[in-house]
């Protein structure tokens, strides 16, 4: 439960963090919070030969409201995001869905930059990003650009990020007012990825659906966007037939692989239940005008 | 031999420095290079909370943080909360409504414990498990942890009052 | 009489028997003063870290060391053949078997200890350990032990394939271990071919693991010069360790010192002699240096100190009105590679045949095959005294059987077949004497508490109900215990009989040191023994002090395991106590000028019977003692050693009550409500009782909820981290209730019985019975543990109950 011996780098700006990545190559691994980093690194699972730290760069934390949407900064801890007025008022999916990550001191340390660019299926904030429709700054060194959340995750901890890259910023439509939200995550115990995640983001007019973004946490390779049971719903009334129905096109595309929270029956069908459940919390926060 | 950093941080507001590798973990720098036994180590994959110290105003799991990346940090451990010979509120309380009994997870608990009341001074029931979730206890079964740190959050309570 | 006032007074001051006194031993804790293993730091102490097996069962073709030994930091790499010059290689265990120290030619279980890496500090020997190369060669393994004993099974032991006994009678096979059984068979057989109705269930306690919060570890210092060699280590049981020390070393017994400092748990994990230690030990012995070893989680979950792997299968057959008249219980029990389970001599399934439990049960039989697999050895016992949880489990899930088939109420089928009130001391159908218990009284004193008929009522309506999306299930469980081994003459370890000790001395001023042989970990030992001598002797708890766990300062005993610290010690304890006062009242009655007839006990001090006013207190006689002021022949001091051979075990008891809702949609299970009466007798701490239960109950609801350590066909290990491995934080343990009752122990000088393990005991079939009630309306009789919210699920899946 040792790491190998690896060299440290902590540069100041994120100029120089992405001068370090470039001059290193592919031994070094950036370390946001480490929480899943370290871990892998102590089992030797991982044996990078330098670790370039972005915990002190500044510009790389932080929360604002930008004109239409919110930009969080990719090295903002769990713990800021639960504490944030902002988020809580203007995007309070991203704050439940984040008091279900890990446990309080690993998400002190946890960054939503790290687990997103981490591509494992199980971490949560990819499947809230689909739902919100989120968009993911990356720079290096041959500048930035934008990226919808929506097919960046290519498979397991595989993702759009290319060598060299930093993912620094989060980018979040704000949901118009009155949207719904839920985040419904089984799981064994605290600190346990999910047996089965589902966000929604829920935008009713009177009582069809208007808008709806659903993300599915752990039940592929990667996290996925119920982009079928999305668009079945577009005008629907959220009803028993509906929530059926919704849940069903979730669980089609559903490949879970099997472990000791379960089999692929059991996940898919755990993808359905969250799938309902998470439908039928948001309907009753939406509002209905 | 491997290249060593030279890290500076203030261990219970004391300046302290210590000579490590990168890959060395803060919670082995405290117990085997500073003497601060009172963290200890449970499970090594982030799990048990009994590495917890307080570094820079959060809760963190000693066994996952490298001890360079604290250069420059505020730490308080157990051995810190004690105040000129006065125990605080909480390590009292855990010692009256017993809250602990092989001690191994009680300074985890405790770091823990003081950073929550310190974000929220008058927790619930569920404000406390769901705060010390990240920190495991085999003995107790958590009931007289919650009492204990209850109480410690009335008398907490009751002495700022007083002093207001 | 004394003013009543003044008597009350000076009992507070006490702090005896009954208070809930606050823990002495808090004070280092709260400060993060704890002296645990891994705190130890000696001049010149080299580290260990230990080479694993990634094969459950191969062959060992060669080992390279010389990268390792090429690596900076690195001393030195053990393998089995360093260890051959001193025969230490392989090491005898208590089941009569043997255990490969080091890896010997072959491995027999995944992460089984391959080489030691000695290195200047822990990161070195790390390194060191990634770069021992081994070369393998993969053999096929036995994980399920159903298999073990099939005609064509691969030979696990080779090395012991053509032994015609390990230990404990003759062996059938080379994977059998022993097969024991206790009872009258053609009795119970007879009593089931005329029954009314029989009932037959399989049942399996999974294999799980203690998992204190700290893992094991040793610190060996062998000083070359005198010769002594110092073991700080992770040991319940100190004084049998140093005993095993010097059989294995050759080294004398008296210059062999096992320290056991403060332990963060044990729950049984620390009980046996693991490799670890022997190979530090011995590692020392050949450096001269201290040898620091500790075991990682992932280590200490795959190898040392599993639990249960019982597969058993019960049977009970009973009248047309359900009382039982005939019980077999058989078991397979899984011992892993080696049979280095921890048992008594005499008693190779533990106590398994205390599974009559409350029951009057006329005919009984029960039998135990054990076998090796290629699974991590041993079998320790998890929070209880060895297979009474599989034994408790058992009968207490059977009693549910026969009540489901019978259509009886689960709490009327326990008291229809309740030993009565009269019948104490009761002896069981297997010989064992149940010493006091009051059954009837506990249980409907819990039914009440928890309204059990508006209980069963609401659940009558949400089974009448399609729409409830949960279903309800209350769980009873009214077990009986047997703590506190033990008797002589019918437990011993390598001979050694389980008595245990007490040393007393009291100090001029009415300070007083007691040492004892038992090892605390977590107990609360130093407070609750101090307040049978407050009570005892007179003198304050504040000014006593307890020490354990320094062979080189406490009397020999068998340490702390089994319930047995209360049950065995506490009556050391009260009895060398009683030597000191027996000699007090001497004093006192020659300082009074009276008989001893004459004086009369009062608190703190004798009385002369009639004139109060002449006493002397016992602070008072404490400094006469150490003066020339005695009776004629009367040595100074008030010193007494007490070595205790309980004349029987004891027996504490409890009824349950848990009710559970289950989603039906997920398989979550939701505990309602979990209240727990125990009776163990004379209560000495009240607080620290509750605690006990309060932690048993925890390890409880993980056990039935969570934990099981699952493999795959090849043997490797699929969740032995904390990742996987059940252990409930805050969020997920209840909230318990607690009540008692008191009946005490017969046979025991203060009449207490012991506790912590009932809660564990107790609570693992309460929460089984209760998930499984909730599918009683669906003819369910029977799930098997862990109820994860997978397993349940299944359950309501295979039922359609799950359907919208």
């Amino acid at each position: 439960m040792i790491p190998a011996g690896f060299d440290y780098h902590a540069p100041r700006t994120l100029a120089d963090a992405i001068k370090l990545l470039g001059d290193l190559g592919p031994d070094a691994r950036l370390l946001a919070g480490g929480h899943s980093l370290l871990p892998m690194m102590k089992l030797r699972f991982a044996e990078p030969a330098h670790l370039v730290d972005l915990g002190k760069i500044p510009e790389l934390r932080g929360i604002a409201q930008v004109g239409n949407e919110i930009h969080i900064g990719a090295m903002t801890t769990e713990h800021d995001l639960l504490r944030s007025a902002l988020l809580a008022e203007k995007v309070p999916l991203l704050v439940e869905g984040t008091s279900w990550i890990a446990d309080p001191q690993v998400r002190y340390k946890g960054t939503i930059g790290g687990d997103i660019s981490h591509g494992d299926p199980g971490n949560d904030h990819p499947a809230l990003m689909l739902a919100l429709d989120a968009s993911f700054a990356l720079k290096g060194p041959r500048g930035e650009r934008v990226v919808k959340a929506d097919g960046y995750f290519l498979g397991l901890y595989s993702t759009l990020l290319e060598p060299g890259e930093i993912l620094t910023q989060i980018r979040i439509p704000l949901p118009a007012a009155g949207t719904g939200w839920s985040y419904q995550k089984l799981k064994r115990k605290t600190g346990d990825f999910a047996t089965a995640a589902t966000a929604v983001l829920l935008q009713m007019k009177g009582n069809s659906v208007a808008k709806v973004g659903i993300g599915l946490t752990n039940l592929a390779p990667t996290a996925l966007k119920a982009r079928a049971a999305e668009d079945y719903l577009v005008g629907k009334a959220i009803d028993e037939r509906a929530l059926t129905e919704a849940a069903r096109l979730a669980m089609s595309i559903c490949d879970p692989m099997q472990d000791q929270r379960g089999d692929a029956a059991y996940k898919t069908a755990m993808c359905g239940e969250m799938t309902r459940r998470a439908l039928a919390a948001a309907h009753a926060r939406a509002s209905k005008s | 031999m491997a290249k060593t950093y030279k890290v500076a941080f203030k261990l219970n507001g004391k300046d302290v420095a210590a000579e490590v590798e990168p890959r060395e973990l803060l919670i082995y720098t405290l117990r085997e290079k500073l003497a601060h036994t009172g963290s200890h180590i449970g499970c090594e994959t982030t799990h048990c909370g009994a590495c917890t110290v307080d570094v820079d105003g959060m809760s963190v799991k000693a066994c996952t943080v490298l001890t360079v990346q604290c250069d420059g940090s505020q730490l308080l451990t157990v051995e810190g909360l004690e105040q000129g010979g006065v125990l605080h509120a909480l390590q009292q309380a855990f010692h009256e409504e017993h809250g602990l009994q092989c001690g191994y997870c009680t300074p985890g608990m405790l770091t823990r414990a003081y950073r929550l009341l310190q974000e929220n001074p008058n927790p619930t029931e569920h404000d406390i498990r769901y705060g010390i979730s990240g920190n495991l206890c085999r003995c107790t079964g958590y009931q007289n942890i919650v009492k204990a740190v209850q109480s410690a959050a009335r008398k907490l309570a009751a002495t700022a009052a007083k002093a207001a | 009489m004394g003013d009543l006032s003044d008597i009350k007074e000076r009992e507070e001051k006490l702090q005896g028997m009954g208070t809930s006194l606050l823990r002495k031993e808090d004070a280092k804790f709260i400060r993060g003063q704890g002296a645990y293993i891994d705190d130890i730091k000696l001049p010149g102490m080299l580290f260990g870290a230990i080479v694993r097996s990634p094969y459950a069962h191969a062959r060992i073709k060669s080992i390279n060391k010389s990268k390792a030994l090429a690596t900076p930091g690195v001393v030195a790499v053990l393998v089995a053949d360093d260890l051959k010059p001193v025969n230490l290689h392989w090491m005898p265990t208590v089941g009569g078997d043997v255990q490969a120290v080091l890896a010997d030619k072959k491995v027999h279980f995944q992460l089984q200890e391959v080489a030691m890496v000695l290195a200047s500090d822990r990161y070195a020997a790390y390194d060191g350990a990634a770069a021992v190369e081994v070369d393998y060669e993969e053999l096929p393994a036995i994980i399920d032990p159903k298999k073990s004993l099939a005609k064509d099974a691969v030979i696990i032991r080779e090395d012991i394939a053509d032994k015609k006994e390990v230990g404990h009678g003759p062996r059938t096979h080379p994977n059998h271990i022993f097969t024991w059984e206790a009872g009258d068979k053609a009795a119970a057989d007879a009593a089931f071919s005329g029954a009314a109705v029989t009932v037959r269930e399989e049942i399996l306690n999974p294999r799980v693991h203690p998992c204190p919060l700290e893992t094991c570890g040793c610190v060996a210092s062998f000083n070359k010069a005198t010769g002594n060699l110092t073991l700080y280590v992770t040991s319940q049981v100190p004084h049998l360790l140093r005993t095993v020390l010097a059989m294995l070393s050759g080294i004398a017994e008296s210059k062999i010192r096992v320290v056991g400092g403060d332990i963060g748990g044990g729950f049984g994990n620390k009980v046996p002699i693991y490799p670890g230690y022997v190979v530090a030990t011995v590692a020392s012995i050949v450096t001269g240096v201290p040898i620091k070893w500790i075991e990682s989680r992932i280590d200490n979950i795959s190898t040392t100190g599993f639990a249960r792997d019982y597969h058993c299968v019960g049977e009970l057959a009973a009248d047309k009105d359900g009382r039982i008249k005939g019980l077999r219980f058989t078991a397979i029990a899984d011992h892993g590679a080696f049979n280095s389970h921890v048992s008594a001599s005499k008693l190779p399934a533990g106590l398994f045949s205390i599974c009559t439990g409350s029951y009057a049960i006329p005919n009984a039989y029960c039998r135990v095959d054990a076998v090796y697999t290629n699974k991590a050895p041993g079998g320790v016992a998890y929070r209880c005294s060895l297979r009474v949880t599989e034994a408790v489990y058992l009968i207490e899930r059977m009693m549910d059987v026969l009540a489901h088939k019978m259509g009886v109420d689960k709490a009327e089928i326990r008291r229809r077949n309740f030993v009565q009130p009269e019948q104490f001391p009761y002896t069981t159908a297997f010989g064992w004497t149940l010493d006091s218990g009051a059954y009837h009284t506990a249980l409907e004193k819990v039914l009440k508490a928890v309204d059990y008929d508006g209980l069963r009522r609401e659940q009558a309506a949400k089974r009448a109900d399609p729409s409830s999306p949960t279903l309800m299930g209350i769980g009873i469980a009214t077990f009986t215990e047997i703590v506190g081994a033990g008797p002589t003459k019918v437990c011993d370890i390598l001979g050694i009989g389980l008595f245990d000790s007490c040393e007393i001395r009291v100090h001029p001023t009415g300070g007083v040191i007691a040492r004892l042989g038992t090892m605390s970990q977590g107990q609360g030992h130093a407070t609750t023994y101090a307040q049978i001598i407050a009570t005892e002797l007179g003198l304050p708890a504040s000014d006593i002090v307890v020490e354990e766990g320094d062979t080189d300062k406490s009397p020999y005993g068998a340490g702390t395991w089994g319930s047995r610290s209360t049950p065995v010690s506490g009556a050391a304890t009260a009895q060398a106590a009683r030597k000191i006062k027996e000699k007090a009242k001497k004093i006192a009655a020659h300082l009074l000028e009276v008989a001893e007839g004459d004086l009369e006990w009062e608190i703190d001090r004798f009385k002369v019977k009639g004139n109060p006013s002449q006493a002397k207190t016992m602070k008072e006689i404490c400094m006469v003692a150490h003066t020339g002021n005695l009776p004629a022949g009367m040595e100074q001091g008030l010193n007494a050693v007490t070595y205790y051979d309980p004349p029987n075990l004891t027996f504490p008891f409890g009824a349950y009550l848990c009710v559970v809702d289950i989603d039906k949609f997920t398989g979550e299970v939701k505990v309602r409500r979990f209240y727990a009466l125990d009776d163990c007798g004379t209560r000495i701490n009240p607080m620290i009782i509750e605690g006990q239960i309060h932690g048993g109950l925890t390890e409880a609801f993980a056990v039935a909820m969570g934990q099981q350590l699952p493999f795959d066909e090849n043997g490797n290990h699929l969740g032995n981290s904390l990742l996987d491995y059940f252990l409930p934080t805050a969020m997920e343990t209840p909230h318990w209730e607690t009540d008692h009752t008191v009946t005490p122990c017969p046979h025991h000088p203060i009449g207490a019985k012991g506790v912590a393990e009932s809660p564990h005991v107790g609570g693992i079939p309460c929460f089984s019975n209760a998930v499984i009630d909730a599918f009683a309306h669906l003819g369910i009789s029977h799930m098997d543990m862990p109820h994860s919210a997978y397993r349940v699920w299944q359950q309501c899946n295979a039922l359609g109950v799950n359907k919208r």
